[in-house]
C-alpha cells in the first residue's frame, strides 16, 4: 500500500459512520469520472454536429432578421442551466410530451440538457469566427472548384481558432455544469452521478476532502483537454 | 477559328443596388483565345469576370457556357472547367504547397508531380513549406496563379494577375500562362491596366468604360485602327476619367 494511503484513508473517516477506504474511493470515483467524460463528450459531439454547420451557415448568410437570430443565440448563452434543466425535466417527465421516451434520470437526459446548454455557445462563437473570415474567401475557393459543402468546410478550417474556442467552451461548460444534470439526472450513484453532482453531494455530507479531490480531478481533466487543444491549435502548417 | 463559341452573352445587365454596373448587349468568346480586358478602375472588368466564373448571376440577360446557361445554379462539373485568379488573392492557412494542392484536393486528385512542377515553374519551391500567410503581395499572387494553373482549367479568368509583381516576375507569369495556354488550349480572359501587356498576350482586346463594352477587336486592330474614338483616346493615353 502506498505511504500516502493512510493519510487519504483518513479523509473518508471524516464523517461519522463513513467507513470507506482507498479501494472504495477508486471504485467510487472512476465510474463518476468515466460518466462525466461520456456525458460531456456526447453533449459536445452533438452540439458540434448541429452547431458547427449552423454557425458556419449563419456566419456566411445574409438575410433579413439575422440580427434577431444572433441576439437569440447570444441570449441562449446567458440562459441559466437550472432553467434548461427544468425545461428538459418538464419535457421528459411522465406527463411531459417526451415522457414516453423514459429518459428522465438517465444519462441520455443529461446529454440532452447539456447539448441544449452547449449549442448557443457552439453556434454563437462559430458564427462570429466564420463572419470574421473575409467573405471574398468563400467566392475564391468556389472559383477554384469547391462545392458549396467543400467551401463551407474550408471556411470552417480557416476559422479553426474560433471553432476550437467554441468546442473548448462547450466542453468546459458541460464538465462544470451542475444545475441541469442534477435536475434531469437525479445524481443516482453508479447511474447518473457525475463529478459536479458528486461534489455537491460530498459537500452536503460534510466530506470536504472528497469534494476537493473530485474538484481537483475535474480541474485536471479540464487542464489536460485545454493543453491538448492548445497543442492542436499550434500544430505547424502542412 | 470556326469553333462554336465557348461563351455567349446576350443582353447582359448587372446592377448593384440601384446602380448600373455592367451591360453587354452581345459577346461571344471562342475556345482557345486570349481576350485582354482593358478599362479604368470601376469599368466593370471584375464584375464581368465574376459573371463568367458562373458564381454570380446577371440581373438581366443570359450567359451561356458550352451552350448551357451559366449562373449561380450551374452544375459543379461545368463550373470546375473555369478557374479565376482574383486581383487580391486570399490564401488559406498552412503552407504554400497546401495552397497549391487545394484545387486538386477538392477534386480528389492530388498529383504530387504536377504540384512540384507547378511550384518549380513559378519559382515557388524555396518557399513551398513556408506558411502562406507570411508571404508578400507578389508571392501571394504567384501562389494564387499556381493553385489555379495546377487544376488545368479550360478557362482561366485573370483579374490583374501581375499587379503586384516586379518586371522579372511579370515575365515569369506571362511565360507560365503562355505555356499553359499552348499545352492545354485554354481560353483566357485577362483583365489588365497595362496596355503593353494586353498587346503582348491577347488575341483580341476589349475596352470597358462605365460598364459598357465600347469595342472588341483583334489586338492589332484595337491598337492600330480603333473604331471608337474613346478606344483611340484610351490607347493613346489621352482619356481622362
Amino acid at each position: 500500500m502506498s505511504p500516502f494511503a493512510p493519510r487519504k484513508q483518513r479523509y473518508f473517516r471524516g464523517a461519522k459512520g463513513d467507513t470507506r477506504n482507498m479501494d472504495d474511493f477508486n471504485s467510487y470515483i472512476w465510474p463518476i469520472v468515466w460518466l462525466s467524460l461520456q456525458v460531456a463528450g456526447a453533449a459536445v459531439l452533438l452540439s458540434a454536429v448541429i452547431g458547427l454547420p449552423l454557425g458556419c451557415w449563419l456566419g456566411l448568410a445574409r438575410f433579413r432578421g439575422k440580427g434577431a437570430v444572433s441576439a437569440l443565440i447570444y441570449t441562449g448563452m446567458a440562459m441559466p442551466p437550472v432553467v434548461i434543466g427544468l425545461l428538459v425535466y418538464l419535457l421528459l417527465s411522465r406527463s411531459g410530451p417526451l415522457g414516453a421516451w423514459g429518459w428522465l434520470y438517465t444519462p441520455k437526459a443529461m446529454v440532452l440538457a447539456q447539448t441544449i446548454l452547449d449549442l448557443p455557445f457552439v453556434v454563437g462563437i462559430t458564427t462570429a469566427a466564420v463572419a470574421a473570415i473575409p467573405p471574398e474567401l468563400h467566392f475564391q475557393v468556389r472559383s477554384l472548384g469547391a462545392s458549396q459543402w467543400q467551401a463551407r468546410r474550408t471556411i470552417l478550417r480557416e476559422a479553426r481558432p474560433g471553432v476550437i474556442l467554441a468546442l473548448a467552451t462547450a466542453l468546459g461548460r458541460s464538465m462544470s455544469e451542475v444545475g441541469a444534470v442534477l435536475i434531469v439526472g437525479g445524481n443516482i450513484q453508479e447511474h447518473t452521478r457525475v463529478l459536479t453532482t458528486a461534489i455537491v453531494l460530498e459537500t452536503s455530507r460534510g466530506q470536504f476532502a472528497i469534494a476537493l479531490w473530485l474538484g481537483a480531478v475535474l480541474l485536471s481533466i479540464a487542464l489536460t483537454v485545454n493543453f491538448a487543444i492548445i497543442r492542436f491549435h499550434r500544430a505547424p502548417p502542412t | 477559328m470556326t469553333d462554336a463559341p465557348l461563351y455567349r452573352l446576350d443582353n447582359l445587365v448587372r446592377r448593384q443596388g440601384d446602380g448600373f454596373v455592367l451591360g453587354i448587349p452581345q459577346l461571344e468568346i471562342r475556345p482557345g483565345e486570349v481576350i485582354g480586358l482593358l478599362g479604368p478602375t470601376g469599368a466593370g472588368k471584375t464584375t464581368l469576370l465574376r459573371l463568367l466564373s458562373g458564381l454570380e448571376s446577371p440581373h438581366e440577360g443570359e450567359i451561356r457556357f458550352r451552350a448551357q446557361p451559366l449562373n449561380g445554379g450551374t452544375p459543379l462539373i461545368l463550373r470546375r472547367q473555369i478557374a479565376m485568379i482574383p486581383q487580391r488573392p486570399l490564401l488559406l492557412g498552412g503552407s504554400v504547397r497546401r495552397n497549391v494542392e487545394y484545387g486538386l484536393r477538392l477534386r480528389g486528385a492530388v498529383d504530387a508531380s504536377r504540384v512540384e512542377k507547378m511550384l518549380a515553374d513559378l519559382e515557388l519551391r524555396p518557399i513551398a513549406a513556408q506558411n502562406a500567410q507570411t508571404l508578400s503581395g507578389g508571392q501571394t499572387q504567384l501562389v494564387a496563379l499556381a493553385r489555379a494553373l495546377v487544376i488545368e482549367p479550360d478557362v482561366l479568368l485573370l483579374d490583374e494577375p501581375t499587379a503586384n509583381l516586379d518586371p522579372a516576375h511579370v515575365a515569369l507569369v506571362e511565360q507560365a500562362i503562355g505555356r499553359f495556354r499552348q499545352e492545354k488550349r485554354a481560353t483566357i480572359i485577362w483583365a489588365t491596366h497595362n496596355l503593353f501587356q494586353a498587346r503582348r498576350v491577347a488575341d483580341r482586346v476589349a475596352l470597358l468604360l462605365a460598364g459598357q463594352l465600347i469595342e472588341l477587336a483583334a489586338t492589332h486592330d484595337f491598337f492600330e485602327r480603333p473604331v471608337d474614338p474613346r478606344t483611340a483616346a484610351f490607347v493613346e493615353g489621352k482619356m481622362i476619367w
